[in-house]
């Protein structure tokens, strides 16, 4: 029998590495509930050692951009530079730029 | 940052990269420890109790290994075996302790892989055959909070070495024993099916408990952790009627040899193979 069949949502999930700042999204898995889906992201994504947080959310409650709004959604941004902080000084205290 | 290589961002630097899945960032449990046997301390008996601790872990490892492919949920199949891991983990370190204090000198293969079921210490809980997911966990709940309360006392224990590996096993056993406390709790509150297997898990596992105690009194913590648990998860305490005889003495059911004929059969085939 597979999850689908007995109605395990999906879920994803974010995992914040020891250096990392933020959480970045490594996969997907099939739970009951939230708590399980926390003691299945531990032992699927963290089981080496990588992680020192864990998000996890049902994909349903994830809104998405499609593919047909790629370019209207993004396209528009190529072409002004100027939104780039690229031209200031960056001082070398200020971390994470 | 490639997309296909995000899940590698989170691993640590490695200066072995062909190696990173193996893990990343770990930490040697022993590191700095000194190896001497502390005076005071009598070897022989540290190494009787390296082995039996060891044995348990082993014994319980083989027997979660066993759901691999047989879980009802991949996500469970990885949780189980993932914490048979730990176990063995635990049981390599034993092992090598018992080696080097007991004067002969063998290495944790030999504890492993070249004793007979006769000379296994292993509580006989930790052997009982697989049966059911509501006995797997269960069984692991009973065994898991049990140990927990063992090497917490552990952690206290004139040789360093062994108290250092208790200090790594009790963040280990917390995690089993939550894991398997929610299962108990989502079993014994689901459906009438799975609380009736859950009610017939506790009933096998009772007879055991005797000897887990006899082994390490910690009795209150461990059945104040049963009654939290069943009463949460809406079943009775199990009845207590302890069996006679304990695994820690050589004594084993049957179901002992056969486990490890399976657990011991490529290394006795191949004797000094490695790989």
């Amino acid at each position: 029998m597979t999850a689908e069949e007995h109605g395990w949502p999906l879920y994803e999930v974010f995992v914040r590495g020891k250096r990392g700042l933020n959480h970045v999204h490594v996969g997907s898995l099939h739970a009951a509930d939230d708590t399980m889906a926390l003691t299945h992201a531990r032992d699927l994504y963290t089981r080496r050692n990588e992680g020192v947080s864990i998000w996890v959310v049902r994909s349903e409650y994830i809104a998405a951009s499609t593919r047909d709004e790629k370019d209207p959604f993004f396209a528009p941004s190529a072409d002004k530079v100027y939104r780039h902080p690229t031209f200031y000084d960056i001082p070398g205290d200020v971390p994470h730029i | 940052m490639s997309d296909d290589h995000v899940y590698m961002t989170l691993a640590e630097g490695h200066e072995d990269d062909s190696r990173w899945a193996f893990g990343t960032g770990f930490e040697d449990p022993l590191h700095g420890v000194d190896t001497a046997v502390p005076e005071g301390v009598d070897a022989a008996a540290l190494a009787a109790d390296c082995v039996a601790l060891a044995d348990d872990a082993l014994v319980l490892a083989q027997r979660l290994a066993e759901w691999i492919t047989r879980a009802p949920e991949l996500e469970e199949e990885v949780a189980l075996a993932n914490i048979g891991l730990d176990l063995l983990g635990q049981a390599r370190l034993l092992y090598s302790r018992a080696g080097q204090t007991d004067g002969t000198g063998r290495d944790e293969d030999a504890y492993a892989y070249f004793r007979d079921p006769a000379d296994f210490r292993n509580v006989r809980l930790a052997e009982l055959p697989r049966e059911d997911f509501a006995f797997a966990v269960t069984r692991l709940l009973v065994l898991s909070a049990w140990r927990l309360e063992h090497f917490r006392r552990l952690t206290a224990h004139p040789d360093p070495v062994l108290a250092a590996v208790a200090a790594k096993g009790v963040k280990e056993l917390t995690y089993h024993r939550q894991y398997a406390a929610e299962w108990v709790v989502r079993l014994g509150d689901g459906t009438p099916e799975s609380h009736r297997r859950t009610r017939t898990a506790l009933d096998r596992v009772a007879p055991y408990l005797g000897e887990l105690f006899t082994a390490c009194d910690v009795r209150e913590e461990v059945v104040a952790v049963l009654r939290q648990v069943t009463e949460a998860a809406g079943l009775p305490m199990p009845a207590y009627r302890p069996l006679p005889g304990s695994g820690r003495d050589g004594e084993h059911t049957e179901h002992l040899a056969p486990l490890l004929a399976e657990l011991q059969s490529v290394a006795r085939a191949h004797p000094e193979a490695t790989w």
